[in-house]
């Protein structure tokens, strides 16, 4: 690649990488956002009491305190082992999933008896068990940042990760249905009370892994290739591992019965491709390659059956839901109407029905706060989401080496797909699959890797932004890591 | 590799552009339709947080709803179980309403507009005032005697319907189908449940769901000569006019004769048309239905508010439970010409001739009443959820004028004779002048008959004080005069209740 291919950065946004600016950690910014966020969550929890139990307790602050307590907790540990960490994405994050364990602490008051709600226990039902995941998660999240001190030293184990990742993603759909199935789905693995949803980890597994091979074989993908309708196309062999993951995608729609996951891991891949080769066309066979693959789908789930019939009757339900409003259109439908009786304004938190919709806790997080929060508080809590992806990015862009670029910018934009695919699923923008809303939704596997991933992002950003120590970077890079990337040099070592 | 990245950038912020336009589309444009659609459980539920208004007849509540524990805060419930079921109808949580229920359901919800005051003070009370109150104008003895004295009719009939009315002001005093269905399960908060329930009575062969009383419409047999003895008056025959009768008569162009029920009914070739009446001599019916023509019989048939197919019972405006229209029926041969043999199985109310109870009691009600037939109407007053300002009070209307005075007095009179001396005697109230006709419908060549009473009462002051229909269906034999004897006791309870009225 020419340094003529890459737009001459603005002061803007190459900016931050200034020495001077860079010395600035921001850690007090941080926890200043982040006590902002508590506040809000406590005010969140004060106004679904207030809609609730027509009174506010003396205790409503309590799960708001004690999420506070559990992200101070972490706030401290990325001030002493991430001390240039991006300082929006701990406040950002924070917030979506105080809100997540505050709306489902309003489920649990919506179920308990009237008598019962006002004594209802900090950590009791679906709210104090996300509160405890919560815990779990950021503890998880600490400890990444205490172990891998530069992002860098994970790519010694891609290969081992990205075994891992693949084991995982296979491993619901070859485990029985009795152990792997719910609600159509093979996503799970299920011991005891306990259900996992691997597919979760295996995102940042393979991710790591797509990150150290694509930086390896970036010079060859990027610059083999053959030019055709004046675009440049790689050359076959080039094609291997692209096609190797499109079939395991594929494998993951047809027998894991997911759309979503498959389009998860099929976007992760094909976008970090393209981050890697810079190279538009890989971007086209992607999306042809899915595309097409989910309508062969589609036509051998209406002409064979078989594992197919999964997808095509999701196709259908996403089509028309109110053909079969009550059976099988019926959870579409019933997130619509949850999003539709919100309104612009919502009905107040806690002044909704959110207990009519089904997976409301799972899947339909998103149209139960919806309805509560109306258009206004969704398309905040879109902002949100897209502040962290976009951070993410940001991370990607200041940080200096190839393997960190890829990991964050691949990572970042994982995350905005699922929201995508879940929000877009719920909303009758795409078919609905079965993907949890990160941080929002209930469950340990969804929060701890989602908190994992936003530990990779501050070592990431903390990477970026650290000031450059003559050199210090190059000297301590690990041995056997990514190639140095020259090409993307110009661009970060400018200054405006 | 930073220019993809920014190109990443911009492409996630397209795919979040995507979900927020779509969220507009969907909470914005299209909100209304998913607030208020049909699968929306939301709206009931906002509904059941508002104490329901009473129904009440007499005083007495016959639907009303209690607070539970649940989510839905007010359980309704009727305390006259399958009494009053075809009148309250019901209001179940995901079924559609019927009946009162479903008619006056803004107003006992308390979201109609003449309640808004009720809900502007809720916006700064913080309270939630229940909804309005309705009152019914029936009797709750007629009720009772209507309901129990069907289920136990005395010929075993399975199906029936019994209508009263007060003759002067078409206040419904009693209003009874049979069978009947207890409501209470409809309205269970166990959704499943109630749509078990339903899903029950609606397979039933029986049909306990239908409104017999106003939407059921059968052959009225003899009761029908009452509209043929009125077109025979208005055109040049009294009551003591001798009309042509015998044992048996055989139309113009038709094989089949036709006789009558007995061989003791007017074999004479020449009876009185009061005669005619108070013995329902068929073959005098039948000739004079020939005599007068179609047109005529189906013009008198008309203006007694048979073809009226829009009229509705609740309040006297628009809305109330919805009737059936009672029809004459094709009298034609094809080619269009008044068919002989048709026209005069149809003056004795057989061939086409379709009735409902409820047009029964208006007919009997209008002789009554001079000629006058009021509007049939259910809801006597809508009261404030405080009880103390009435929202609605019934004013007597009438609907038409089917004869003149003069014609009704003759018609009462020879009504009178069927009870006293006739057909329907066992409706006799001691006391009252009770008038009447019975009537005996053939159903189908291989079922038993129906059996049908229409009558009214008359105070020792002149004023007619109720009006009565009574069928039941496939009866048999004895079929009418048990009708006419349910008919008397209706009548007898309505009269007897102080808060009948």
């Amino acid at each position: 690649m020419t340094v003529a291919a890459t737009p001459a950065p603005s002061p803007a946004t190459t900016g931050g990488q200034s020495g001077v600016r860079l010395a600035r950690s921001r850690r007090n910014a941080e926890l200043s956002l982040l006590l902002l966020a508590m506040v809000l969550v406590a005010a969140y929890g004060a106004t679904v009491e207030a809609n609730l139990l027509d009174t506010v307790t003396p205790d409503f602050w309590m799960p708001a305190a004690a999420l506070g307590a559990v992200f101070l907790g972490l706030h401290l540990v990325i001030r002493f082992l991430a001390p240039f960490a991006d300082p929006a994405l701990l406040p950002a994050v924070a917030l979506l999933n105080g809100l997540g364990v505050g709306f489902l602490r309003r489920i649990d008051l919506g179920e308990a008896p009237v008598a019962d709600r006002e004594t209802l226990a900090v950590f009791a039902g679906i709210g104090g068990r996300q509160l405890a995941w919560t815990l779990a998660a950021v503890i998880l999240a600490a400890g990444l940042l205490a172990i891998m001190r530069d992002h860098r030293s994970v790519s010694r184990y891609a290969y081992t990760l990205g075994l891992a990742g693949i084991v995982l993603v296979m491993l619901p759909a070859v485990l029985p249905s009795s152990i792997s199935e719910i609600n159509g789905a093979k996503l799970w693995i299920r011991v005891g009370g306990f259900s996992i949803q691997p597919g979760e980890f295996a995102k940042l597994a393979l991710l790591v892994f797509f990150a150290y091979y694509l930086v390896r074989k970036r010079e060859v993908l990027s610059l083999a290739s053959r030019r055709f309708l004046g675009i440049d196309f790689p050359r076959g062999r080039d094609l291997g591992p692209v096609v190797g993951v499109w079939l395991i995608s594929l494998l993951v729609l047809v027998f894991e019965k997911d759309l979503g996951t498959s389009l998860l891991y099929f976007g992760m891949f094909v976008v970090t491709l393209y981050i890697a080769t810079e190279r538009v066309s890989w971007l086209l066979i992607g999306l042809v390659l899915f595309f097409g693959g989910a309508y062969l789908a589609y036509v051998l789930g209406s002409t064979v059956g078989g594992p197919f019939a999964n997808f095509y009757v999701r196709a259908e339900i996403w089509l028309d839901p109110f053909a079969d409003p009550t059976d099988k259109g019926y959870q579409l439908v019933q997130g619509l109407l949850a999003l539709g009786t919100g309104g612009l304004f919502g009905t107040g938190p806690g002044g909704g029905q959110p207990d009519i919709l089904p997976e409301v806790q799972n899947d339909f997080i998103f149209a139960g706060i919806g309805e509560e929060i109306g258009l206004f508080g969704l398309s905040a809590l879109l902002v949100v989401y897209l502040l962290i992806v976009e951070r993410g990015l940001r991370a990607a862009l200041a940080v200096r080496d190839s393997f960190g670029k890829l990991l964050a910018g691949g990572l970042a934009f994982t995350l905005g797909l699922q929201v995508f695919v879940i929000a877009g699923g719920i909303s009758k923008l795409i078919p609905l699959t079965g993907q949890t809303t990160p941080f929002l939704s209930a469950g340990g596997s969804s929060l701890m890797a989602n908190w994992l991933l936003i530990g990779v992002l501050l070592r990431v950003s903390d990477g970026a932004r650290r000031p450059v120590t003559g050199g210090a970077g190059k000297a301590s890079r690990p041995a056997g890591g990514p190639p140095e990337q020259l090409h993307g040099a110009p661009t970060e070592v400018i200054k405006p | 590799m930073n220019a993809p990245l920014r190109r990443v950038g911009v492409v996630v912020m397209v795919l979040f552009g995507l979900l927020f336009a779509n969220l507009n589309w969907i909470q914005a444009y299209k909100a209304d339709e998913y607030r208020t659609s049909d699968y929306n459980g939301r709206v009931q539920v906002a509904d059941y947080k508002r104490k329901r208004g009473n129904i009440e007849a007499g005083g007495t509540a016959v639907a009303t709803s209690k607070e539970t524990t649940g989510k839905l805060k007010f359980q309704r419930t009727y305390p006259g179980g399958a009494k009053y079921a075809h009148v309250l109808g019901y209001k179940p949580v995901n079924l559609a309403d019927q009946g009162i229920e479903q008619v006056e359901n803004d107003f006992l919800a308390g979201t109609s507009d003449q309640l808004i005051g009720d809900r502007f003070k809720d916006m700064f009370t913080g309270d939630e005032t229940g909804g309005g109150n309705v009152l019914l104008t029936l009797s709750r003895r007629a009720q009772d005697v209507a309901y129990d004295q069907l289920r136990n009719n005395q010929v075993g009939a399975k199906r029936g319907a019994a209508v009263a009315i007060d003759p002067r002001t078409g206040a419904v005093q009693a209003l009874v189908s049979m069978p009947s269905f207890d409501p209470n399960p409809l309205a269970s908060h166990d959704t499943a449940a109630a749509a078990a329930a339903f899903n029950k009575l609606e397979q039933d062969p029986e049909g306990p769901l239908k409104n017999r009383a106003l939407a059921e419409t059968l052959p009225p047999g003899s009761t029908f000569k009452i509209v043929v003895a009125a077109a025979a008056l208005e055109n040049g025959v009294s009551k003591s006019t001798p009309i042509p009768a015998g044992p048996s008569y055989t139309p113009p162009t038709s094989g089949s004769p036709i006789r009558n029920a007995a061989p003791s009914i007017c074999p004479e070739a020449q009876v009185t048309l009061q005669e005619a009446i108070t013995e329902s001599c068929n073959t005098g019916f039948a000739q004079l239905g020939v005599r007068f023509g179609a047109d005529k019989i189906k013009e008198k048939a008309r203006q007694f508010g048979f073809e009226q197919d829009d009229l509705t019972v609740g309040q006297l405006g628009e809305g109330g439970l919805p009737t059936a229209a009672s029809r004459t029926g094709d009298m034609q041969n094809p080619d269009g010409s008044t068919d002989p043999a048709a026209l005069a199985q149809s003056s004795i109310g057989q061939n086409n001739v379709r009735m409902t109870p409820l047009q029964g009691a208006l007919i009997a009600g209008s002789v009554a009443n001079g000629g006058s037939q009021m509007r049939p109407y259910l809801v006597r007053q809508l009261l404030a959820p405080d009880r103390t300002t009435s929202y609605y009070t019934a004013k007597a209307r009438e609907l038409r004028q089917p004869v003149s005075p003069q014609v009704a007095g003759d018609l009462r009179d020879m009504m009178l004779t069927v009870v006293q001396n006739g057909t329907g005697r066992k409706a006799a109230i001691a006391g009252y002048t009770v008038g009447g006709k019975t009537g005996t419908a053939q159903s189908a060549p291989d079922r038993p008959d129906h059996g049908w009473f229409i009558g009214f009462a008359i105070d020792k002051n002149g004023n007619p004080v109720s009006a009565v229909c009574v069928v039941l269906e496939q009866a048999g034999s004895g079929g009418s005069a048990e009708a006419a004897r349910i008919g008397g006791q209706i009548m007898r309870a309505a009269i007897a209740d102080p808060g009948g009225r």
